[in-house]
């Protein structure tokens, strides 16, 4: 059998005695955009934590592309090619987001002016503020920079965690719309995302989650469609 | 004519001693913030360590005259400085290994770290005791004076005098150099790019794959640049005195603090703001008052505090900024 990109299958664990994952799976499949749902608490953000190795798992397997990760440091996931945004934080703040930019690619050996030119080419308004710091920036630019930032390793999956929080609807559709673009270049994407109906509307599979287990798991649009799942997570 | 002697008065007494002293103090200053940005606490230990890199730097300045080795006019200590930078900055890497990254391992609260730092500055304290003793050192030989008093005159033929001391112009074109060299460095190589990153967010660093350890050292390395630098100048300017140096951690703090802890280019301007507000606060003006205006006579010398209380300035506008402004005037970080 043919196993997902990146495969993390019958995840449990938690910060303290209690599990905050029960069984979760996550699987997201190349150029796939994923999105993980579900109500408050559910163990959205700790679903993906877990995905990137910031929390200890008592049981489950975490695979990317084939190779067993699930005993890797972050750090040394992101050399397999895991990007990772987190939702507050995310920034250098007194630096340039030319510097951001680079401190992005701090691993890289090589010359990564070419991927520099795609993060801007991708994010046209912050090219323009390339010397400008990044604290300055509005909400939106901010989450610009800190996708780009992910993006200057080159990573084969990309993990966001809710890249939407505190930005305008306006600001919300255009990140979407970025997202999308990544996708179509083969990256692999996994959101977090409080706004379940825009997200889902661009998901090619959606998870909701609910007390750390998965309780539907379909295409975004099934998800949508679905009237249970409407009337329990989307408000009708 | 009056005012020109008013002018020179003021240039030879405030302007052009407070400037070196400010220098002097920046330099200081520069080292508390960037060990403040990085390693996240206020190293009480840079005043002794100060006087370690002096003292270090004196017992080389010792060896080199006993064998005959100078470069004058200028003082031999400039000859000795790099050696003693790099033994200060071994000694500092190696209490960050033996005291500070026990610590940070724990991720200790900054308060703790604060502690440690002052056990550290009693060690340091005994250490360069024990080294050179507690007294009185003057090791600035070379040329005293670039512009002296009587030269002046001459030249001018105003009745006030105008000295410029060699250890002035030194400190000023070396602290000049070393600001330049620390910003170059903070703001166009990687490893200044990877520490101002760690500075800003730590856990961001680290997911950028910047390694902490290093970062660390560097900040240990260069702090021990600019604190042994710091000290020997203003040995030169002044003398060596072990208890001088402990001292003169206050004002160091209060420019650190004024110019917004963690922010370089605050502490430079922290330094001069702490310096020149000490000497014109202690210095006696009638003099010059009694060149702009002929006419009064003041009672007093017109001194404001006398120099036994010039640490209460330092004391004053530290109050000031953290009840006004507790980021300091360049915002730096508040934790």
């Amino acid at each position: 059998m043919n196993q997902p990109y990146l495969s993390a299958t019958g995840m449990r664990g938690g910060y303290g005695k209690a599990d905050i994952l029960n069984d979760c799976t996550i699987t997201v499949e190349k150029g796939q955009i994923a999105v993980i749902v579900g109500p408050n608490g559910a163990g959205k953000s700790t679903a993906m934590k877990a995905v990137f190795g910031m929390l200890p798992l008592r049981e489950g397997r975490v695979t990317l592309a084939g190779e067993d990760i699930t005993a890797l440091s972050p750090q040394d996931r992101v050399g397999k090619g895991m990007g990772f945004v987190p939702q507050t934080n995310n920034i250098f703040p007194s630096m340039t987001v030319q510097e951001n930019l680079e401190m992005g690619a701090f691993t890289r050996q090589d010359d990564f002016r070419e991927t520099l030119q795609q993060v801007y080419d991708l994010f046209p308004a912050v090219a323009m503020k390339r010397r400008q710091r990044a604290g300055e920036l509005s909400g939106g630019q901010r989450q610009q920079v800190a996708v780009g930032r992910a993006l200057m390793t080159r990573p084969s999956l990309l993990m966001l965690d809710e890249p939407t929080a505190g930005v305008s609807p306006i600001v919300m559709d255009e990140l979407f719309d970025r997202i999308i673009e990544i996708a179509r270049t083969g990256i692999s994407i996994l959101m977090v995302e409080q706004n379940a109906r825009q997200a889902l509307e661009i998901a090619d599979i959606g998870y909701v989650l609910v007390q750390g287990a998965n309780r539907f798991t379909d295409s975004g649009a099934a998800l949508l469609a679905d009237p249970e799942v409407r009337r329990t997570f989307l408000g009708g | 004519m009056d005012i020109l002697n008013a002018l020179v008065t003021l240039l030879n007494f405030v302007v052009i001693p407070a400037a070196a002293y400010g220098a002097q103090l920046a330099l200081g200053a520069l080292g508390v913030t960037l060990i403040y940005g990085i390693l996240r606490f206020s190293n009480f230990a840079h005043g002794d360590t100060m006087a370690f890199g002096t003292a270090i730097c004196i017992l080389l300045v010792w060896a080199l005259q006993a064998a005959g080795i100078g470069i004058a006019p200028l003082p031999t200590a400039l000859l000795a400085l790099p050696a003693a930078i790099a033994l200060t900055a071994l000694l500092m890497v190696a209490t960050d290994r033996a005291v500070y990254r026990f610590y940070r391992r724990q991720r200790s609260a900054p308060i703790i770290m604060v502690m440690a730092s002052v056990g550290v500055m009693f060690m340091m304290n005994g250490l360069t005791r024990l080294l050179i003793g507690v007294n009185e050192i003057r090791f600035d030989d070379g040329a005293r004076f670039v512009v002296s008093v009587a030269e002046f005159r001459a030249w001018t033929g105003l009745s006030e005098g105008l000295a410029l001391r060699q250890s002035q112009v030194i400190t000023l074109v070396v602290t000049a150099l070393a600001c330049w060299a620390l910003f170059w460095f903070l703001n166009r190589t990687r490893s200044g790019k990877a520490m101002r990153a760690y500075s800003d967010n730590e856990d961001l660093a680290l997911l950028s794959g910047i390694d902490p350890d290093r970062v660390v050292r560097i900040t240990w390395i260069i702090a021990a640049a600019l604190v042994t630098t710091a000290g020997v100048l203003y040995g030169l300017d002044k003398s060596f005195r072990a208890f001088n140096y402990f001292q003169i951690l206050l004002p160091i703090f209060a420019a650190a603090i004024v110019g917004g802890l963690g922010n370089p280019l605050g502490a430079v301007a922290g330094g001069f703001i702490v310096a020149f507000s000490e000497v014109a606060v202690t210095y006696p003006w009638r003099k010059i008052a009694g060149y702009l205006l002929p006419d009064w006579q003041p009672a007093g010398l017109l001194q404001l505090l006398s120099t036994e209380y010039k640490f209460a300035v330092s004391f004053v506008i530290l109050i000031v900024v953290l009840l006004f402004r507790p980021t300091g005037l360049f915002r730096g970080k508040s934790f």
